[in-house]
């Protein structure tokens, strides 16, 4: 498959990029974060987003969807990854409706996707439990009652989880834990026995504790069968994880910009800092690491259009190198803006907070190093 | 199977598979053990067996050397979706290169694009058909990295240059029949803008070519000395003092060889070569910290392969791959050196033996090879200042 955007894929992108330098630049981040905004994003901003399909990019048609493909979708991502946009994308469209468009049945489908599509719900998946991704150990429980399900655990790092509308949230069988089955379902955020401990993030996102104490559920909450949810599970973790690749690309690619314009103007010694070996040689390794996240990224996206069996692998290997990339260059942002560089006025620092969280978020550089190789046999 | 409408390009590659399984000796598609066991063709050039003999000559009588060549030089005229065909079944069918050389890769290209109707006749064909061995007398004792600093004269005597001077790495000189080489012939201005690109018969007696021991422990480089050798003037290739264009169009394309060399190579995925030369436990790598870094490896390597894919794309929608060949032969060519340090510590004591043959201590002397992968063509560090300074534009002064 050509490696190339399509025109169409092309246009998506620089309408995103025009949108989102007027309506979200990194001025707007700092403002939430010095606000003290109680939801950490902008839902006026989000509903706009929504109005111009981004919410609905992965989304079929029958549910009011755009179904552009991921490809797509991945340069929406990108452009909001270079403003650093805050937002429910992650949550609520990569993880959350991909649980519901992979593992839901027709009822949810026409229950959640078309308000996903419009902006009007937020949802989130609550699966962490340690403190590190680990989404296949679950200790959250559900157990049978006369009329249902009754949940109960605790779940940390819920992305968005103070602002969500609805929780995905994986449980085993109490009566049956070591048959190590996933089994999710989808509870509304204002259900009893549900208390949100707001945290705030070093990215000035929210990620929240969420408790769940006796939480009733139906069989309609059900996602897919009793103990059958892992595959959907990681599917969507793989889809977002590719996702959030792509964004942490845009991300990359704008702090080396901006580094490389910073070395073009800065003097010292009488020349520009730009013209020292040491430097311009760092700059180029960047350069070159770039290069392999980008190839990396469009070739995951296509593999999730084409719903290709190497998925996984892809995502692994996507995740671990953007990741460790990422942390390269925004490290360097840093280091080559000098004192400057430190600055909270400066923005090159909002780049290295937030790549941190994301780094850390659906498995970092460790991870997916070893998730790779368990894939490959070795 | 309902066998209706067959594209041509299908009628090409049946036609193509089946003359391949019918005239490809067996022994002929079995992997090369080393580099040598490619027949490069040459004056003095032996066969080191039947089989290898058989199969140059039909390949050549094919046009099948230089499938994308012309006819009219002993190619094939093959259109770029046949090559690509063409190339796909020989990768499938596991055969061999039926002729690899300096000439096929380098001079050619440089020829098809500079030279007149003249050269292209003789020594295309000439090439094509395996007659000659060909080098590059590019870098002198004074000027490597710098290669536009060589002193190399050649002096105009009528219809002739006198060409003296000394050049150094000229790879299998000692072989060679002719050399492609840049020399001087206007001192008197900017360094760049006084070289020319001329083609040396090496069989005269003012050529003198001593080789150099590697640290691998094979000789296939030398030192070359010119001594007022004659080299006519129907022999300037691309007009007087313009060598430098036709260097860095070469230099570029050597680039991107080199770079796609460490892919070629490939057999067998790093992974299988850890597994079996270090074991698994419990389905893991016995040796944790080799298995992150064979992880790592083997991701990159995807990502380069990919990365080369892309602008390849990328060039055909209209941006041309120019200085990114800099990227792919400095990211190829480290990953590379990379993989046999990697191989080399999997290989254990026995991995360091080092017997008279080559073949007794091939993994050492082969990863003693791949450190000159990120000298040849260019060093790194060259690669690196491309980058800054032609893609990034990062300011000289
Ligand atoms: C295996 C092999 C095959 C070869 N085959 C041929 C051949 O067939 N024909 C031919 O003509 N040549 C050939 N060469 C020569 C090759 O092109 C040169 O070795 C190469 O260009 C480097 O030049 P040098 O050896 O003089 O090193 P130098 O230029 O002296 O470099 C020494 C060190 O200084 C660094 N350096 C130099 N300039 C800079 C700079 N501006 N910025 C930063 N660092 C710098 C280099 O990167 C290197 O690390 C071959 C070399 C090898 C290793």
């Amino acid at each position: 498959m050509n490696l190339v955007i399509n025109e169409e894929q092309q246009m998506l992108k620089t309408s995103a990029k025009e949108f989102l330098k007027n309506r979200a630049p990194i001025e707007a981040l700092r403002k939430l974060r010095d606000s003290k905004d109680p939801k950490g994003y902008d839902p006026q901003l989000w509903k706009e987003m929504a109005e111009m399909g981004w919410a609905s990019l992965n989304i079929p048609e029958a549910y009011g969807g755009m179904d552009f493909g991921f490809v797509g979708f991945g340069q929406v991502l990108e452009e909001m990854g270079r403003t650093l946009v805050a937002s429910p994308m992650v949550s609520t469209c990569l993880v959350g409706t991909s649980i519901i468009n992979f593992g839901g049945n027709t009822m949810q489908k026409e229950n959640f996707l078309p308000r996903i599509a419009e902006g009007s719900i937020l949802l989130s998946l609550a699966s962490e439990e340690s403190n590190a991704h680990r989404p296949l150990k679950v200790s959250t429980q559900y157990s049978k009652t006369d009329d249902g399900y009754s949940i109960s655990g605790k779940k940390v790092f819920v992305l968005d989880g103070n602002v969500a509308d609805y929780f995905v949230v994986t449980t085993t069988d109490a009566s049956n834990a070591s048959a190590n089955g996933i089994t999710l379902f989808i509870v509304d955020a204002k259900s009893e026995g549900i208390t949100i401990e707001k945290k705030i993030m070093m990215d000035s996102r929210n990620a929240a504790i969420v408790t769940f104490d006796n939480v009733k559920a139906t069989e309609a909450d059900l996602i897919g069968e009793e103990g059958k949810g892992k595959k959907t599970l990681e599917k969507a973790l793989d889809i977002a994880r590719i996702g959030l690749s792509a964004e942490m690309l845009g991300s990359m690619q704008e702090a080396f910009d901006r580094t490389i314009s910073y070395l073009k103007e800065r003097k010292q010694f009488g020349v520009v800092i730009g013209t020292f070996q040491s430097l311009q040689h760092r700059a180029a390794q960047m350069y070159c690491e770039i290069q392999l996240c980008k190839s990396l990224v469009i070739k995951s996206l296509q593999a999730i259009d084409t719903d290709s069996p190497m998925l996984p692998y892809m995502a692994s290997m996507t995740k671990s190198k953007v990741g460790e990339v990422l942390q390269l260059i925004t490290n360097e942002g840093i280091q080559l803006f000098g004192g400057i560089g430190m600055t909270d006025d400066e923005e090159i620092g909002f780049f290295m907070k937030r790549a941190r969280v994301a780094q850390q978020t659906f498995g970092d550089y460790n991870y997916h190093l070893d998730r790779f190789a368990r894939l490959s046999g070795f | 199977m309902d066998t209706t409408i067959q594209t041509d390009l299908e009628v090409f590659r049946m036609e193509t598979k089946a003359w391949l399984e019918a005239n490809c000796p067996e022994s002929m598609r079995t992997p090369v053990k080393k580099f040598e066991d490619i027949y490069g063709g040459g004056s003095e050039a032996t066969f080191d067996n039947e089989d290898q003999k058989i199969w140059f000559e039909r390949m050549r009588d094919k046009g099948w050397t230089a499938p994308a060549w012309p006819t009219s030089y002993g190619g094939a005229g093959l259109n770029k979706a046949e090559h690509k065909v063409l190339k796909e079944e020989i990768k499938k069918l596991g055969c061999r290169s039926a002729l690899w050389s300096f000439g096929l890769t380098m001079l050619g290209p440089a020829l098809l694009e500079f030279g007149n109707e003249a050269q292209k006749l003789e020594h295309l064909t000439r090439i094509s058909r395996g007659e000659v061995w060909w080098c590059q007398g590019y870098s002198e004792p004074g000027a490597g990295s710098d290669l536009a600093d060589l002193q190399t004269r050649a002096v105009d005597n009528g219809d002739h240059f006198l060409v003296s001077g000394q050049k150094v790495w000229t790879s299998y000189a000692d072989k060679a029949d002719w050399c492609f080489c840049l020399v001087r012939t206007n001192p008197e201005v900017p360094k760049h803008h006084g070289i020319s690109f001329v083609l040396i018969n090496m069989r005269q007696p003012s050529v003198e070519v001593r080789p150099i021991k590697l640290i691998s422990g094979s000789s296939p480089f030398c030192e070359t000395f010119f001594d007022e050798t004659v080299v006519p003037k129907v022999n300037l290739v691309g007009g007087l003092n313009n060598g430098w264009t036709i260097a860095k169009y070469l230099l570029t394309h050597e680039r991107s060889m080199i770079g796609g060399i460490s892919e070629a190579g490939q057999q067998k995925l790093l992974s299988q070569i850890a597994i079996e030369m270090v074991g698994l436990e419990d389905g893991k790598l016995a040796d944790p910290v080799l298995r992150t870094e064979v992880a790592k490896w083997l991701i990159n390597g995807a990502g380069i392969k990919w990365s080369m894919e892309r602008m390849t794309d990328e060039a055909k929608a209209g941006a041309p791959i120019g200085a990114k060949s800099s990227f792919f032969k400095y990211y190829a060519t480290e990953l590379n050196k990379d993989k046999f340090e990697l191989m080399l510590s999997m290989g254990g004591f026995e991995g360091l033996q080092w017997g008279e043959d080559y073949l007794d201590g091939k993994l050492a002397r082969d990863m003693c090879r791949t450190k000159g992968n990120s000298i040849e063509g260019g060093t790194s560090e060259v690669q690196l200042n491309i980058i800054a300074k032609r893609i990034l534009n990062l300011p000289t002064k």
